[in-house]
């Protein structure tokens, strides 16, 4: 496939954009965008930023692990068990070059929320002493300080404010931009010497703008800070290297990239994985165990406790490989020119605000917008009567939507599957919102 | 645009009672009177109300105001239940409450003649419970009613029974 791709995208079009036929073949791959809705209206997906559709390939490879070659991984000297304990292993490796880092580096999560609560808990032990003087370095306590930003999903938000409150560690942030940036000039006087972590996003989930991410690395660096980057929104839309960005730690779903729910990955510096003390114990992390006390498995299997979800990650690693045969600069370029499309859409009907850049640098094709007076649960229900699905709500951002003043957006994302007409359908759906509340063009609300 | 079903889900009830929402506006009752007061929120949408409800020595709901935000439907239904429940008592207003709750559970299909005859203009949420998604949206208001009863400490006579 890829090289068909690549062929006929040199000739095509500019910038790599796929063309008519090779996005009628993406879409052919995943099953689910073929159906209909009430009264037969097609799907126009445009919430893949919740949770992304998943190509044949990759129902194909749970189902395939299934039938083929169920047992439990990292244990049994049977050939199933090798067989099973190969495809475990071999997702983690297709995760892991899909994000440029090696395999001992990615630990298997049940989601990216998992991930980040991973490495604040870890943290949390280390400061009560575990993991002995090699630990010492993730211990935090008073006059630490923790930074996040305003921009963060609860996810990155909510473990940092506990771990503050555990360990007497004082919570900052970043505030953000009328565009929903994130502040960056403000990086030397908020993060200080005192900082011990700083924890942020890629991407926004609701403004789709992409946080400059070496800028941050280089400021924690001078202060000696943990870096943790949510790469939730990154990793499925444009090429992450996670050693170029130069992160320590990183966590992201698999159901956000075309995978399974259940799994996501953290990405954590292997020096740093092998001093973390482990968080959750028992089964398949140990070394000796005796009555009295444990020794503990070398990561990442350190980090992974109990049974894991092999299926789900076996499809995560399809996933990863889904997405690097079509290329993520395709996949990026595509999603490019559908950020211009749904930023005209949204701009082109009156009465409707974006939150959020309204250019198209640095930034997803994630765009959430307000509707003058009409709530957006209101709006996501006029959509969906036009079969458009989008998400409305606060996205698990309540700080940032508090920061814009509102309490809900509706918000639209494309993915690699999503079309020129799709968008059209949008704008068509959006334009009869204020009209169908009684609401005339221009009038304010 | 629309097939008709946006206009069965949105009354033109619903409409103006979202526009023009009736019992809007906390404050303070007179000294005879109970007064609970309860705070709902709906976590997935960031929908809000705050609904005090005034009740006399015999029973009687003697005024609901309320304050909130969120979508039409979840505004539009506390307006309704403030011109529903005003000056019933509390037997009345439990009947009014679990009625309220079966027609949401009716997925659309409504109740009998008599039923919806009581609801009155929340008959005109009908069409809210086939998309499961917002009927907590309709409920939300009288959540806060049934909890806001609670605190004023009254108990029903049937439990008294």
């Amino acid at each position: 496939m890829t090289s068909t791709l690549d062929q006929r995208r040199d000739s095509a079009r500019p910038g790599g954009l796929l063309d008519d036929v090779e996005l009628a073949a993406v879409r052919a791959d995943f099953p689910l965008l073929s159906r209909t809705l009430r009264g037969g209206r097609p799907l126009v997906y445009l919430d893949s930023g919740a949770t992304s559709q998943k190509p044949e390939v990759v129902l194909d490879a749970e189902q395939d692990f299934y039938v083929q070659r169920n047992a439990a991984v990292h244990r049994g000297a049977h050939q199933l068990a090798e067989e099973a304990t190969e495809a475990f292993e071999d997702a983690r490796d297709r995760v892991a070059r899909f994000v440029g880092v090696s395999s001992g580096e990615v630990v298997w999560t049940s989601n990216a929320t998992a991930g980040i609560n991973l490495v604040a808990y870890a943290m949390s032990n280390a400061t009560l002493g575990r993991g002995g003087a090699a630990a010492r370095r993730f211990a935090i306590g008073e006059g630490d300080e923790i930074v996040v930003t305003e921009a963060e999903h609860h996810a990155n938000l909510v473990p940092w404010q506990e771990l503050a409150a555990r360990t007497g560690a004082t919570l900052r942030w970043l505030g953000v931009d009328g565009d929903g940036r994130i502040r960056a000039d403000d990086l030397d006087r908020v993060v200080t010497d005192q900082t011990k972590v700083l924890a942020f996003t890629h991407a926004s989930n609701v403004t789709g703008a992409i946080t400059p991410v070496t800028q941050f690395v280089r400021r924690a660096r001078e202060v000696g800070a943990l870096t943790v980057l949510d790469a939730c929104q990154s990793v499925p839309h444009l090429p992450v290297d996670l050693h170029a960005l130069g992160v320590d730690f990183a966590a992201f779903s698999g159901h956000k990239m075309l995978g399974p729910t259940g799994v996501g990955a953290l990405y954590g510096r292997r020096e740093l994985l092998e001093a973390m003390p482990p968080v959750t114990t028992g089964g398949s992390m140990v070394e000796v165990v005796t009555m009295e006390s444990t020794t503990y498995a070398p990561p990442p299997q350190r980090f992974e406790a109990g049974t894991q979800m092999v299926s789900q990650a076996v499809g995560m690693g399809a996933a990863a490989s889904y997405l690097a045969e079509l290329g993520m600069d395709a996949v990026a370029a595509h999603e490019a020119h559908l950020t211009r499309l749904l930023l005209d859409a949204v701009a082109s009907v009156p009465g409707v605000r974006v939150i959020g850049p309204t250019d198209t640098v640095d930034r997803l094709a994630t765009v959430a917008f307000v509707v003058d007076g009409v709530h957006a649960h209101d709006v996501g229900q006029v959509l969906d009567d036009a079969g458009v699905a989008v998400r409305v709500g606060h996205h698990c951002a309540q700080p940032l939507h508090r920061r814009f003043g509102v309490a809900a957006t509706a918000r639209a994302t494309a993915a690699v599957y999503t079309t020129e007409e799709e968008i059209a359908v949008f704008r068509e759906a959006l334009a009869g919102v204020r009209t169908f509340f009684g609401l005339t063009d221009g009038s304010d609300a | 645009m629309s097939t008709g079903s946006m206009e069965q889900l949105y009354q033109q009830v619903i409409l103006d009672h979202a526009k023009f929402p009736h019992g809007r506006g906390l404050g303070v009752a007179a000294a005879d009177l109970r007064t609970g007061e309860s705070h709902q929120v709906n976590p997935t949408c960031g929908d809000e109300v705050t609904l005090q409800v005034d009740l006399d020595d015999a029973g009687v709901v003697r005024d609901v105001r309320w304050e909130g935000q969120g979508c039409s439907i979840s505004q539009a239904s506390v307006s309704v239940l403030h011109d529903l429940v005003v000056d019933h008592d509390l037997t009345a207003v439990d009947d009014l409450a679990d009625t309220f709750r079966a027609l949401m559970q009716s997925r659309g299909a409504g109740l009998d003649e008599d039923a919806e005859e009581k609801l009155g203009d929340a008959a005109a949420f009908t069409g809210v419970g086939k998309y499961s998604a917002r009927v907590k949206c309709a409920l939300l208001g009288w959540v806060a009613l049934t909890d806001a009863l609670i605190k004023t400490g009254a108990t029903r006579t049937t439990e008294d029974a």
